[in-house]
């Protein structure tokens, strides 16, 4: 049974969703997930101009059949931020395959705002929306079984489709447009062609006990907290 | 409420709704084409793509969804609203799902339209972008085509949920507070999709294709509520415009100001007046791309059960009748609905289905008279004709000529072609059901005579041995070297097995 949670902890908003997938599906189950969430989290390239305005560009965006999930979803028309999330997707798989547990984990993708922290101290992260997906993988016996998690799967990921449209729908905090100064406090300015919110991405494996055995931290995007 | 409103935040307002609301419908038509949509991005703004989204605009959606509107805005009491139907090739429809657009009276009067209302709006677009691919429609549109097609229908006014049977479910998409009122997006869609009987449908209105169809009659015309639309048949050429954007293009020119300290954020607007833009129809085609449609029968070996079937749905459904006057009288007062079939549809390719009913192998036919000329029946040269208790069989009226006046009208009814010849219209719908093994009355043979008839059937000549030709000993005696054979190839078979695994 899966239950997602949703809670605030220091106007940080928590949002929790649960999906048990086969092992093949883990990739296009996480990827319709994350590019859902940054499909509504992403806004065209700002341009500044004089007297303190600024244009946005245009997103564009594309449908993704799942070859082994019935399910189709959405996501933003930008292959460099493609490459970004199936990269971390993959590392997130593998991390599954390797660590020997009953295919347990939880994969978060954390939106965050830079503040300038002034010398020696570095700029300090403050998250303002966390989406964590907990994953099960399970193994099935035979394609009769596949074929029905494949519609089930598909169907399960509608419900979190819904419930994430629901969430971002609240219009709960979000940050304030900023200044050119301070751009790339808010945004990743990095890609070329759109602007998603600061965003990282980082997941855990979960033994059979239910504990975190390693508590895997990747940054994936190029702004960290490296002094 | 407006009286609260600056002038510009108004007219900013309106246009956005206004916008927002062709784009909605852009956004349910498109998703229901049957086919993946993607658009790019741009690092730099376009002007004419509203809320900084790659929307198309098919022209003729634009359009529809203007004539809806009739000049009105989305408001309290006045619904947008986009309703999906599923009609198969039989003529039988079904609504699948029906948007809406609605508002209430709560009122947001502390928001920035010209900002959060702009972006919200956006947002809301994407979560629409996002559910489109996740109700049960989708997946039927997907798979469209032969047996089925989508279409889809504008009206503003009272918001019609009946049609979507019972133990419909409803999604929220979204809200966004406006000064003037709340914006919300929902759907409503069907979950029991038990396609119902044409007759049920012979009360509801005409539907407009998601693919360019400008040769569909409407089969339904006598609908006081609904109106028919005027269609302009491709090549067809009215001055050449057939305009998503009627007299006036608006472009939105969005600049967003950063002003500190208040950060106060304003949009410059920028509206080009008097563009009128010329489109060609075969231009739409860009956007289609679905089959043919074929009427085929959806059944797969015996026969399939055929209701009786209005003439009009075939007609309907092929478009060979063309189609309907234009300039026509607008719409009376709401609801006002513009339907309108979308779809390219090559009339040849639809009229060379030959539907022909085949009944399954060894199924008794009855006289020769009765049956295999009206019923077309395989193998009627091997039934046996001994018995001929056609008056004793209430299912069997012989028609008066085999030959339908299209190969498809007579195809789609060649069982009620049977019941023409004067039958009193019923409620009822008489089938000339057989399925395969089915027990026929004319012949004294049921399940079990025919079963143990042929129990043992005598064996193939081609799977017999002459035993005179070959002993056993003979048999044992060539094993060794059939062994040796195999063994010397035994990397073969490995290497073949393993291209297996």
């Amino acid at each position: 049974m899966c239950v997602d949670i949703s809670y605030t902890i220091m106007n940080c908003r928590s949002e929790v969703l649960e999906v048990s997938v086969e092992g093949r599906q883990v990739d296009e189950a996480m990827l319709a997930v994350l590019h859902t969430i940054l499909l509504h989290r992403s806004t065209g390239k700002f341009h500044y101009k004089k007297e303190g305005t600024y244009s946005i560009g245009t997103v564009g965006t594309q449908d993704v059949d799942c070859d082994f999930i019935d399910f189709t979803f959405v996501r933003v028309s930008s292959d460099e931020l493609d490459r970004v999330i199936r990269k971390a997707v993959a590392e997130f798989k593998d991390a599954l395959g390797n660590s020997g547990s009953d295919g347990m984990g939880q994969i978060s993708l954390e939106f965050y705002q830079k503040k300038k922290s002034r010398w020696p101290f570095s700029d300090e992260c403050i998250p303002w929306e966390v989406w964590s997906i907990k994953v099960n993988v399970v193994n099935l016996a035979n394609e009769q079984e596949r074929q029905i998690c494949r519609e089930k799967v598909g169907e399960k990921l509608g419900e979190k489709v819904i419930n994430i449209v629901e969430v971002i729908n609240r219009h709960d905090y979000l940050p304030k447009m900023p200044t050119q100064s301070e751009v790339d406090n808010v945004f990743d300015t990095s890609l070329k062609d759109v602007q998603p919110y600061l965003y990282k991405i980082t997941y855990q494996i979960t033994d059979s006990l239910g504990t975190s055995v390693s508590t895997t931290m990747r940054r994936l995007i190029k702004d960290t907290l490296a002094l | 409420m407006d009286s609260d409103l600056s002038p510009q935040d108004k007219k900013d307002l309106d246009k956005f709704i206004k916008f927002f609301a062709l784009k909605t419908v852009q956004v349910i038509v498109q998703a229901r084409l049957g086919e993946k949509i993607s658009t790019c991005s741009s690092s730099s703004p376009t002007g004419s793509d509203w809320f900084n989204l790659a929307i198309k605009d098919i022209p003729e959606v634009t359009h529809e969804a203007k004539k809806a509107l009739a000049g009105q805005l989305p408001g309290i009491g006045r619904s947008m609203c986009v309703e999906i139907s599923l009609k198969t090739s039989e003529g039988d429809s079904m609504e699948l799902e029906t948007w809406c657009l609605e508002m209430n009276e709560k009122c947001d009067k502390d928001i920035k339209v010209s900002y959060t209302v702009y972006n919200r709006l956006s947002l809301l677009l994407k979560s629409l972008l996002a559910i489109t691919r996740v109700t049960p429609a989708y997946k039927l549109s997907r798979k469209q085509g032969h047996d089925y097609v989508i279409l889809y229908r504008i009206y503003f006014g009272d918001v019609q949920l009946t049609g979507l049977g019972e133990g419909f479910q409803t999604v929220r998409v979204g809200i966004v507070g406006t000064p003037i009122g709340t914006i919300t997006l929902s759907c409503a869609y069907r979950t029991n999709l038990a396609l119902m009987s044409s007759r049920q449908f012979e009360r509801t209105g005409p539907i407009m294709g998601i693919i360019i169809d400008h040769f569909v009659e409407r089969p339904f015309t006598n609908m006081a509520h609904m109106h028919p639309c005027s269609y302009r048949a491709p090549g067809e050429d009215e001055g050449g415009t057939y305009a998503g954007i009627e007299d006036s293009q608006e472009v939105c020119t969005t600049s967003f100001s950063t002003s500190p300290p208040s950060q106060l954020l304003g949009i410059i607007c920028t509206c080009l007046q008097k563009c009128v833009c010329c489109f060609d129809l075969t231009e739409v085609a860009k956007y289609v791309s679905l089959p043919n449609q074929m009427v085929v029968p959806g059944k797969e070996g015996g026969v399939p059960q055929m209701p009786a079937q209005p003439t009009h749905g075939t007609a309907a459904e092929h478009g060979r009748i063309p189609s309907c006057p234009t300039g026509q009288s607008p719409q009376p007062a709401p609801p006002t609905s513009c339907s309108s079939k979308v779809k390219t549809v090559s009339p040849s390719d639809a009229l060379e289905t030959t539907f022909t009913r085949k009944v399954g192998a060894f199924v008794n036919k009855p006289t020769t008279q009765a049956t295999t000329t009206s019923l077309d029946l395989p193998f009627a040269a091997f039934a046996p004709r001994a018995y001929d208790l056609q008056e004793n069989d209430p299912m069997v009226h012989p028609p008066p000529s085999p030959a339908p006046s299209s190969p498809l009208q007579g195809s789609l009814h060649s069982n009620t072609s049977s019941h023409s010849g004067g039958q009193p219209q019923d409620d009822f719908v008489m089938v000339d059901f057989k399925p395969a093994f089915s027990k026929d009355d004319l012949l004294p043979m049921d399940l079990g005579t025919f079963y143990r008839e042929f129990q043992n059937p005598p064996q193939l000549a081609s799977l017999s041995i002459d035993v005179s030709a070959q002993s056993m000993a003979e048999d044992l005696d060539s094993l060794p070297e059939k062994l040796a054979i195999y063994e010397k190839n035994i990397d073969e078979f490995d290497a073949f097995v393993d291209t297996l695994q």
